[in-house]
């Protein structure tokens, strides 16, 4: 008790006293949580990558959603008054399209405003196969990088391959044999075979033609044969690497490549008959998703896009790299830049990637098939066991890789997409210091707000298939 | 990718890129250093000038690699905005690298000069941090909304999965 009594008259001294500090120090750090907090929105806040109302669109976001892309000569804006953005919000809807769906090759997701059946505005909400590669490139050697570029774009792997090493391989100032440099070509033009087969069967599938998609993949099958015969994998083959390739063609691949050749020639005539001259395929392709030249060169698209508006831009031949300035080639353009020219661009690129695997074939030069440089190239196998140096060397280069000179680099080359670049910064050391891909996915993505706009839904699905968007090269 | 080949005679960029520092290009491609300042103002130079596309931007965190070459009156930066130019008509191409310092990483945007930048310039801000002011949609691209910081700069770690290599416990 008398403890109590001692304790009662401090008590409630010490509880007033902490409760008037506590109330006074709640509202302080409550106070400084909160400007925190409005702080931290204000920094940190990137604002919503999803299609908005057009309430709370601003005027340039808009304009881009609706593709609205050409801008006057002297460099100002379009006024977006001029362009019929001016529906209002109740008329219209907006939905999702993906990243689940079946047609959007991938997991792109498609935010569209509709109007009815009507795309009036579109915004590709990309990122969901982002591996953070560039930053994975930062960590590998340069021996190790190709086995990663390889994975962006997996329907033409060797592509990928190809830029990443060209790119190194002028840091370095490689000079490669002839014997490297047909074999790479004879690979990338296979690889742009496959990848456009591939396309010919999604697009075939995206528009009802269930028969070109399942002969799309068997003739593709052939080739991705040819290159497990030749690399040991289907995919992701790792076969071109800085300093040339990884082996020699096997044995009897000239009648490969003649069979191969020949085949799917042959059948792409068939083709022709499936789907060029089918009435419900051309209805659903001609003048669908239009795009003129300006507009293409504007929004940076290239390959097929490209070409199909009637640009004769292909960097195999404005800009030749390995020996394409010494094959015959048709560059294949198209006239009104609508989905049927692009099938029809990529249906006689088929023809002509053949035309050029069947020169390469024949003028295939002897020789050795990758750089005899003990600093860039592993010794074969067989030296190891009778050379000490050579053991080092092996032992050096699958452990530390080897050293490029510092410098930066930008290659491109053209793939099944595109232009396909990669910027390489190196600082001496063994490891890219910095490997940027542009990836012609990515970009030519931007093309479809202005491609859909004013089209079907239903029409939709065809225009998203004839850009040939690969999810892997576009998030990288 | 011939470096034995000496650059060729600018055809249309030589009228324009004269008053910035530029670097003796070793390989195909030339080079400018325009100061920030004026980076946009050269951009669209070099579009009248001919260079119909932005082939590509893409931006380098110097960060842990600062003596990089550079030309003289050029001050090294901590990021480098690098923006590369393609004329189809005269087929050649321009690099133009904007030195962007580390405690302001702003530079001017070059999408009303070139819409298909576009995406492009929300990648680099995306994965750089780098804002570009005039983008109509500063918004992150490829991570998502919410994602602190940005990753592919140098003091931004590499994630890693913890890996055990004996002694782990089986799965019965």
């Amino acid at each position: 008790m008398t403890e109590h009594e001692r304790q009662e008259p401090e008590l409630p001294e010490q509880v007033e006293l902490t409760e008037e500090r506590f109330a006074e120090l709640e509202a302080e750090v409550a106070a400084r949580h909160e400007a925190e907090e409005r702080q931290l929105l204000a920094e940190t806040s990137e604002g919503a990558q999803e299609l908005a109302p057009r309430t709370s669109t601003s005027a340039g976001e808009l304009r881009s959603e609706v593709g609205a892309v050409l801008r006057l000569p002297e460099g100002g804006y379009v006024d977006p008054s001029d362009i019929d953005v001016e529906e209002r919000d109740d008329r219209t809807m907006i939905i999702n399209m993906g990243p689940q769906h079946p047609s959007t090759h991938g997991v792109l997701r498609l935010m569209l405003e509709l109007d009815g059946e009507t795309v009036l505005r579109t915004k590709p909400v990309i990122g969901y196969l982002h591996t953070g590669m560039e930053k994975t490139g930062e960590e590998l050697t340069y021996v190790q990088g190709s086995t990663n570029v390889t994975r962006m774009d997996y329907l033409s792997p060797l592509n990928n391959e190809l830029v990443f090493s060209m790119a190194t391989e002028a840091l370095l100032g490689l000079e490669l044999p002839p014997r490297a440099v047909w074999i790479r070509m004879l690979m990338s033009e296979l690889s742009r075979v496959a990848s456009h087969l591939m396309w010919m069967a999604t697009n075939g599938m995206d528009l009802g033609s269930t028969s070109m998609m399942i002969y799309g993949f068997r003739e593709r099958e052939m080739v991705l044969s040819f290159f497990e015969k030749t690399a040991g994998l289907r995919m992701n083959t790792n076969f071109i690497r800085p300093g040339g390739v990884a082996a020699d063609l096997p044995d009897g691949w000239e009648d490969d490549i003649d069979v191969l050749c020949e085949t799917i020639l042959a059948r792409s005539y068939e083709y022709d008959e499936l789907l060029t001259g089918q009435p419900i395929f051309r209805e659903r392709t001609e003048a669908v998703g239009s795009i003129s030249a300006e507009e293409a060169l504007a929004l940076s698209l290239t390959g097929p896009i490209l070409r199909s508006t009637g640009v004769p831009w292909d960097l195999r031949r404005t800009m030749p790299y390995l020996a394409y300035d010494k094959v015959d080639f048709d560059v294949i353009v198209g006239t009104y830049g609508d989905n049927f020219d692009r099938y029809s661009v990529r249906l006689n690129e088929i023809r002509e990637s053949i035309r050029i695997i069947r020169q390469v074939a024949e003028m295939m030069p002897p020789g050795d098939y990758r750089v005899q440089d003990r600093k860039v190239t592993p010794p074969p196998r067989a030296r190891i066991d009778e050379s000490m140096e050579a053991l080092i060397h092996h032992f050096k280069i699958f452990t530390e890789g080897f050293r490029v000179p510092e410098g930066e680099v930008y290659v491109a080359i053209e793939s099944p997409r595109g232009e396909l670049g990669c910027y390489i910064v190196s600082d001496g050391t063994s490891k890219p210091y910095r490997m940027h891909i542009r990836a012609p996915s990515f970009v030519n993505l931007q093309s479809l707000p202005l491609l859909l706009r004013g089209g079907l839904v239903a029409d939709a699905v065809a225009v998203i298939s004839s850009v040939d968007p690969v999810m892997g090269e576009v998030d990288r | 990718m011939s470096d034995a080949a000496p650059a060729t005679a600018p055809v249309g960029a030589a009228s324009i890129l004269p008053e910035v520092p530029r670097l003796p290009s070793h390989l195909v491609d030339q080079l400018a250093f325009p100061h920030r300042g004026t980076y946009k103002q050269m951009v669209r130079a070099c579009r009248d000038a001919g260079f119909e596309m932005c082939a590509d931007v893409c931006a380098v965190d110097y960060l842990t690699h600062p003596g990089r070459s550079l030309p003289e009156g050029v001050a090294p930066e901590r990021f480098e905005v690098v923006v590369n130019l393609l004329s189809l008509s005269t087929r050649q191409r321009v690099r133009i690298r904007v030195q962007v310092p580390g405690s302001d990483p702003v530079v001017d945007s070059i999408v009303d000069v070139y819409p298909g930048a576009d995406a492009m310039e929300r990648e680099v801000y995306d994965l750089m941090g780098i804002v570009f002011t005039g983008h109509p949609d500063m918004t992150r691209i490829l991570m998502p909304e919410d994602w602190e910081g940005h990753p592919l700069r140098k003091d931004y770690g590499v994630g890693r999965v913890p890996v055990q290599f004996k002694e782990a416990p089986g799965p019965r």
